[in-house]
């Protein structure tokens, strides 16, 4: 077991090397060490704000698919099946209509109620939903996306705002400079919330009444959820834009080998997310070179893949 | 133990339950039987917390029910329903853990761990403790599920019925594991059960139900009659008594 936790780290390591030195400036380690003020730039200005951007959403949206796949007892559950992801593209058409002079704090504000409401509505809806068909609750989930997307696409219209919603929906790190990607850190508290609410999390997956029985608050746990998906979600759409699949892929992969069990899950969810978009992210800079592939590309053909591959692997469809 | 009184609980106008006067001791095991749709599990979900009645009242130990803090109350009572997610990826000692979650908040002592492994032992599944529940059969899911009720280590223990789609040898294990318990460690046991024959050879107190109201309510030999069952189920009966158990032929009219 020791054996693995230093191949994950020298890998992670590696690849966050490897990220830093890929590009089109002309930078080098060894110019950094010397003191070039040249390189000392690029590394702080560019390269290492695309490095912790890059880990802060790969890691919180994979955490945000885990704790909702928990709380509605699905595996297909994500931030981009349950409508989260759409409902927070809406809130961040209204916040730049609306709030257009304001600070970033209220753009973020207004995005994060819009997707809490959003995924609370659809929440309530599985809840009172008799049939609890694996795939029926992503494809309804999905579909009640597009619906609300389409709203955001009219409103888009409307306002001149095509190009804009068009750069969410393709995710890039490119963009990403210091000073306009720090939303991202609040990642961290909330993982760290999302790790104290494990073992709930984890008593809610196997049902209402199984939470209950224990002496939880069923309804509050999901509402404390569904909160936690929705600033992660939130602030990564503001920032970066859509990731699909992403957090629907990384928790699956995780859970084939140490199961649900989120207290001892999260951590790994956290690390495979990271690994994957960094990887993804390399390879798009590097397939045309010096161009970049918008890694949401990359994401979706593999996140495709694997999405196929779990539904047929999933037994209660047998 | 555990007494309702004038307990109902009403969808659209409609009675599921009506005035169900119960008592459940200490140290007995109480089945409820009846036909589909009689009310059973909506009885057994209101006296176990798990939903809320319409009108009457439920006293566990001295207290009514809702003056209860429902973090103590897991651990005097705990319920097993059906509607179990059980396609979840938790190990067996995983999922027995959660019954230890209202003394250790998540964080386990040495003797949560230690109760964990008595229960394990109990329902005889140690071997089965790092496997995954998703891949055991359904006698053994059922059975890790009770080991986990075990675990919690409550006075009261309701299940709502516990032997559905179980064979025959996991389901005699499981009623002798739950008679054991009201036995040897005085639990009072309640179980919603379609069995009359399990019912009658493991329940000390049977209640049935029909249409929502309890019609008999007694002893084994009160409620294991042919006038009784045949007027509960709308089908002939004949009880013979076979080596001092009560069993009931009812399987050609």
């Amino acid at each position: 077991m020791k054996l693995i936790y230093i191949f994950a780290a020298l890998l992670l390591v590696f690849l966050a090397a490897f990220s830093l030195s890929v590009g089109v400036a002309d930078f080098s380690f060894s110019a950094v060490l010397s003191g070039d003020s040249h390189a000392t730039n690029i590394l702080l200005s560019s390269r290492l704000p695309r490095l912790l951007a890059i880990i802060l959403a790969g890691a919180g949206l994979s955490i945000a698919g885990l704790i909702m796949q928990q709380i509605v007892q699905n595996r297909f559950a994500a931030p981009s099946t349950t409508g989260t992801i759409d409902w927070a593209m809406l809130g961040y058409m209204i916040a730049l209509i609306a709030f257009s002079d304001m600070s970033g704090w209220v753009h973020l504000l207004t995005i994060f109620a819009f997707s809490v409401f959003g995924t609370l509505l659809f929440v309530r809806f599985l809840q009172r939903l008799k049939f609890k068909n694996t795939v029926m609750v992503p494809l309804i989930g999905i579909m009640y996306g597009n619906i609300v997307s389409a709203f955001t696409t009219f409103i888009a219209y409307k306002y001149d705002l095509v190009q804009t919603l068009g750069s969410w929906t393709v995710a890039n790190f490119a963009s990403v400079l210091r000073g306009n990607y720090e939303f991202l850190y609040i990642a961290l508290p909330v993982s760290l919330l999302a790790y104290a609410y494990a073992n709930k999390f984890s008593a809610a997956s196997v049902g209402e009444t199984f939470a209950k029985n224990i002496g939880l608050n069923y309804q509050r746990i999901v509402m404390i959820g569904v909160m936690l998906v929705a600033v992660l979600a939130s602030s990564i759409v503001m920032i970066v834009g859509m990731i699909p699949f992403l957090g629907l892929i990384v928790p699956n992969i995780v859970s084939l080998f140490i199961g649900d069990n989120m207290s001892r899950n999260l951590p790994w969810t956290a690390y495979v997310g990271v690994v994957l978009v960094l990887a993804c992210d390399i390879l798009g800079r590097l397939i045309i070179f010096p161009y970049e592939v918008p890694i949401s590309m990359i994401i979706s053909i593999l996140g495709g893949a694997v999405f196929i591959y779990l539904i047929l692997r999933d037994k209660s469809n047998a | 133990m555990i007494k309702t009184s004038g307990l109902s609980k009403k969808y659209n106008d409609k009675y599921v339950v009506k005035n169900a006067d119960t008592f459940f001791p200490l140290g007995k095991v109480t089945s409820i039987i009846g036909p589909n749709g009689a009310g059973k599990s909506t009885l057994l979900s209101m006296a176990s917390r798990l939903t809320d009645s319409d009108a009457g009242q439920i006293i566990i130990g001295d207290i009514p029910l809702d003056q209860w803090d429902s973090s103590e109350l897991a651990k005097r009572l705990s319920v097993l329903s059906q509607s179990n997610n059980i396609n979840m990826r938790f190990t067996v000692r995983e999922l027995v853990t959660f019954g230890r979650f209202p003394y250790s908040q998540g964080r386990q002592t040495e003797e949560d761990n230690r109760i964990i492994d008595n229960a394990l032992r109990q329902l005889d599944i140690s071997h089965l403790q790092e496997r995954y529940i998703d891949e055991l059969s359904g006698g053994q899911k059922q059975m890790a599920f009770i080991a986990m009720v075990v675990a919690q280590d409550t006075d009261y223990i309701f299940l709502d019925e516990p032997l559905n789609n179980l064979d025959i040898k996991h389901s005699v294990d499981i009623m002798a594991t739950l008679k054991k318990l009201a036995d040897e460690h005085n639990k009072a046991i309640v179980i919603v059960i379609h069995d009359i024959n399990f019912a009658s050879c493991y329940s000390d107190n049977i209640v049935a139900m029909k249409q929502g109201e309890i019609t008999k309510n007694g002893s084994v030999d009160d409620v294991i009659d042919e006038q009784v069952l045949s007027e509960i189920y709308e089908i002939p009966f004949k009880v013979q008594e076979i080596d001092g158990n009560k069993i009931s032929l009812y399987y050609r009219r």
